[in-house]
């Protein structure tokens, strides 16, 4: 169960982050065809993520397991909390739906408006800061949830092997489309990573401050189908007041980049 | 220096804490409770977690839609 359940979670949140990351490196690369410059600063990016999960997995699983389970489960549920509320929000019409092209033309706009400077052997010095600022940006919290929830589970590994494949998966689809991922059902991805979050977050949390659960570890399996429920129950009760008007916009601005 | 330590502390309370540090303060306060009821009593504990997002999730939703 945690095993699928670590690899199911991390490759689903990795899928959300790098499908935003690719709008950001495509619009870098696009505005002045630089796409070596645009790709550099990806591999940066990710340079950077790696030697954070590299640096910090190690030292997460050589905490005692008890303490962890506090700090971990603390994070993994204030993390849940955020992603689901936004799941919510945009699923019952209170917060407009995340849209890859617009957000795309904004950021392109932008990267246009910035002009080419060539710096320290980079010859795009724009697109290669904005393609690495995506990347680390979006990243961030991918990295964040490979190294808590795979050091919790003891199996790093695993997580980072999720985190690859979904890497892999977006830039091949994102290869071959040549354009934002806009298909994707990013808004039922962050619903269920979320959920998993925040299931994952409350046993683990509850276990390390002493709590000892019904049935042990299945007692997820009645934790995590809860809070998909109650989440849905929350989306169903607000689009009853919600706003009759809630057509797409960037939900993403330039500045906000995160999750 | 001031000025990138103060930009580094902002990013990194929003990126732990979020746009809702209530919710922060709501998990930290219930894992407190946990423990300590766990420690003084003989009363199961794991359904202080469940119960505080129970609360913090709607007062979030509602605290958002408000504003």
């Amino acid at each position: 169960m945690n095993g699928w359940a670590l690899f199911v979670a991390v490759f689903l949140a990795c899928v959300v982050e790098a499908v935003e990351a690719l709008t950001i490196i495509l619009a870098a690369g696009t505005a002045h065809r630089q796409w070596r410059s645009a790709l550099t600063g990806m591999a940066a990016g990710l340079g950077v993520l790696a030697v954070i999960v590299a640096a910090l997995g190690p030292a997460l699983t050589a905490i005692p397991l008890g303490a962890l389970r506090v700090v971990v489960g603390a994070l993994l549920l204030i993390f849940g909390l955020q992603w689901l509320r936004k799941a919510i929000l945009r699923g019952s019409g209170h917060k407009a739906l995340h849209d890859e092209e617009a957000i795309f033309r904004t950021e392109l706009a932008a990267a246009q408006a910035a002009g080419t400077r060539s710096r320290g052997g980079v010859a795009d010095w724009y697109a290669f800061t904005l393609s690495f600022k995506g990347v680390l940006l979006e990243g961030l919290e991918v990295a964040f949830i490979v190294v808590t929830f795979g050091s919790n589970a003891r199996d790093v590994p695993l997580a980072v092997v999720a985190a690859v494949c979904a890497v892999v998966a977006v830039a091949a689809l994102g290869i071959a489309v040549r354009a934002p991922l806009a298909r994707v059902p990013e808004n039922s991805m962050k619903f269920v990573v979320g959920v998993m979050l925040t299931a994952f977050g409350i046993f683990w949390g509850a276990e390390g401050a002493g709590a000892t659960w019904p049935g042990a570890d299945a007692a997820l399996l009645v934790l995590a189908p809860a809070v998909a429920v109650f989440g849905l129950v929350l989306i169903a009760l607000l689009r009853r007041v919600a706003p009759e008007t809630s057509a797409p916009v960037p939900a993403s601005a330039p500045k906000e980049v995160a999750a | 220096m001031i000025t990138r330590l103060r930009a580094f502390g902002a990013f990194w309370y929003d990126f732990v804490i979020g746009d809702d540090w209530h919710v922060a303060v709501g998990v930290v306060l219930a894992l407190v409770l946990t423990y300590v009821l766990s420690v003084a009593t003989s009363i199961a504990v794991w359904w202080v977690l469940p119960a505080a997002v129970l609360v913090l999730l709607p007062f979030s939703l509602v605290r958002v839609i408000r504003s």
